[in-house]
């Protein structure tokens, strides 16, 4: 039981870092119907950044050892994100307005390619490592009713919680204010949100905003872990099942869906992989998302597709 | 009737737009007086929608001038219009699919919202009151259509008739000086359309919106509209008072074929 216990919340741990990620997707396809494909980008470019400043700027300002220098790189970091969101609304979104959401999916495309390479040319292409101060040390809960007790990884626990924080902040965002209403808008009809006075430019900017500051906490909390690679540019092939189950118009179905992904690879590893010679984790979650692209395309929580004919 | 009909609010001189090479609209120039219903009519293809979308900003013109209350279009665009006053429907409705009636109807009051980003995401006391007042406005509209019962329907579920209400609901919500209304009335049955002209006649005269409308079904237009504009192939071939346009022999031979 113990043991099962520990799998369980080892799964929902890694399932949340998934959602992260996948929560990147579902903001701006909620906010411009377009599927990102640089989201991935979007995290190694934030990672990178926060990597570097977090060398850099307490060596400038002489804040070496404090978490006021960590916090400055965070800032910055974030701050660079922004530019990043209005440089790709300026440059590439401002130019697309009512296009085929086929254009705008091969204009993220190239979104990915540029920030991988302007990302390596600007901080570097070796492995750099993030340390955010969050402690590594393991701790045993309830070892009065386990044997053993159960033994939790700090560091997965608060970014989890983080996680979840940023969840709640962003489904309040988007149901219950004007801007949220104004992006849901957007992502159904261009021509009609700019009709009836929503400025679609703004819209844009801030919701590529946002997903890069969520592609930053992704980024800092994965790099923390894995440290930071081009590999991990990657993670966002992890979060694909992830959106596909959870529904790609719906901020909670991204968590739930990461969190059962998460769950599922690691119990499925750890009691069926045996049976058949290990190595379901890699495969697991994409052929739960098939299954689910067969039996329910719109995910767990995606609204219903329906037309009119 | 209560309204009267004032000045040109809005005045189009010699507007040609062209599509690489396919004109679609040649030197046409009419004008539109504040609270009257002004129809555009002409067979397929003659440039109706076009003109509409030129008045709306989403083409700009690459001849003539439009001027507005005086002032004339200049790098017009549909935000720009939107603030200017002009609300529009679509020939095939581009409601917000996803979202329910309420919803699609706050997102017409987007404009006059003036709490920032921050105040909303805290629920602050000033967007908190904006929000309230701003509901009460979008419900008055519901009250208005008589929509009353289908105001948490996600509008993708709503039958055709009804999402061309909602529609001209979000068009209302704006509370426009000039409306224009791009078919209201195609792929409605007889008693949709009676509900439609009525509410159509009311936010005239209760309003007093001005409303520039195209539309195919000749009766009604004849009926609500006090001045028709008539284009065919891109030109203007004829304008005038409902009863002058009908005996207009260029508007009989385009719509009938020339019978010369």
């Amino acid at each position: 039981m113990g043991f099962f216990l520990e799998t369980l919340i080892g799964g929902l741990m890694a399932g949340m870092l998934y959602s992260l990620v996948a929560l990147g997707f579902v903001l701006i396809f909620k906010a411009s119907g377009v599927f990102n494909f640089a989201q991935g980008a979007m995290v190694l470019f934030a990672a990178l950044a926060m990597a570097r400043f977090a060398e850099w700027i307490p060596g400038w300002f002489g804040l070496e050892g404090s978490y006021l220098g960590t916090a400055a790189a965070f800032v910055v970091a974030g701050a660079l994100m922004f530019v990043v969101a209005w440089l790709i609304e300026r440059l590439v979104l401002r130019h697309l307005v009512n296009q085929e959401g086929a254009t705008l999916l091969m204009a993220t495309l190239g979104i990915a390619y540029v920030l991988e390479g302007v990302g390596s040319s600007l901080f570097g292409s070796s492995i750099y490592t993030i340390d955010v101060g969050m402690p590594k040390d393991p701790v045993f809960l309830f070892e009065g009713t386990f044997a053993g007790g159960l033994l939790i990884n700090k560091e997965d626990f608060i970014a989890a919680l983080i996680a979840a924080v940023l969840v709640g902040l962003l489904t309040l965002f988007f149901q219950k204010t004007t801007t949220g209403r104004a992006l849901r808008a957007v992502a159904d009809d261009h021509q009609a949100a700019q009709s009836i006075g929503i400025p679609l430019n703004r819209i844009w900017v801030i919701v590529w905003c946002v997903a890069g500051l969520v592609a930053l906490v992704a980024g800092v909390i994965w790099g923390s872990k894995l440290g930071v690679q081009f590999s991990l540019s990657t993670v966002a092939l992890r979060a694909l099942p992830v959106v596909i189950l959870g529904g790609l118009t719906s901020v909670p179905g991204a968590i739930i869906g990461g969190l059962i992904i998460g769950v599922g690879e690691k119990l499925s590893e750890v009691y069926i992989g045996p049976m058949v010679g290990g190595g379901i984790e890699i495969w697991f979650a994409y052929v739960l998302a098939l299954v689910f692209l067969l039996f329910r395309p719109q995910g767990l929580f995606g609204e219903k597709i329906i037309d009119r004919v | 009737m209560s309204r009267q009909i004032g000045e040109v609010v809005l005045d189009l001189k010699q507007v040609s737009l062209s599509f690489g090479g396919v004109k679609a609209l040649t030197g046409i120039s009419f004008d539109v007086r504040e609270h009257e219903i002004r129809a555009i009519i002409g067979p397929n293809g003659a440039g109706k929608s076009s003109m509409l979308n030129v008045i709306n900003g989403v083409y700009r013109p690459q001849e003539g001038e439009i001027i507005l209350r005086g002032q004339r279009f200049t790098k017009m665009n549909p935000y720009k219009a939107a603030q200017a006053g002009i609300s529009r429907t679509f020939q095939n409705i581009a409601l917000f699919k996803g979202m329910n009636v309420i919803d699609n109807l706050m997102t017409g009051r987007n404009l006059k919202i003036r709490s920032n980003l921050i105040q909303q995401a805290f629920w602050w006391g000033p967007a908190r009151r904006e929000e309230l007042e701003h509901r009460a406005k979008v419900e008055e509209v519901i009250d208005f259509l008589e929509i009353q019962h289908i105001r948490k329907t996600p509008v993708g579920r709503l039958p055709y008739g009804l999402q061309k209400r909602v529609d001209l609901g979000r068009a209302l919500a704006m509370e426009p000086s000039i409306l224009l209304l791009d078919e209201p009335m195609a792929g409605m049955n007889v008693e949709e359309k009676q509900d439609m002209c009525r509410f159509i006649l009311d936010v005239n005269d209760q309003f007093g919106t001005t409303i520039v409308l195209i539309e195919h079904d000749m009766a009604v237009v004849m009926d609500i509209s006090d001045r028709v504009v008539v284009l065919d192939y891109g030109k203007k071939i004829g304008d005038g008072d409902p009863d002058a346009v009908r005996n207009n022999p260029d508007v009989i031979s385009a719509y009938l074929g020339a019978s010369h």
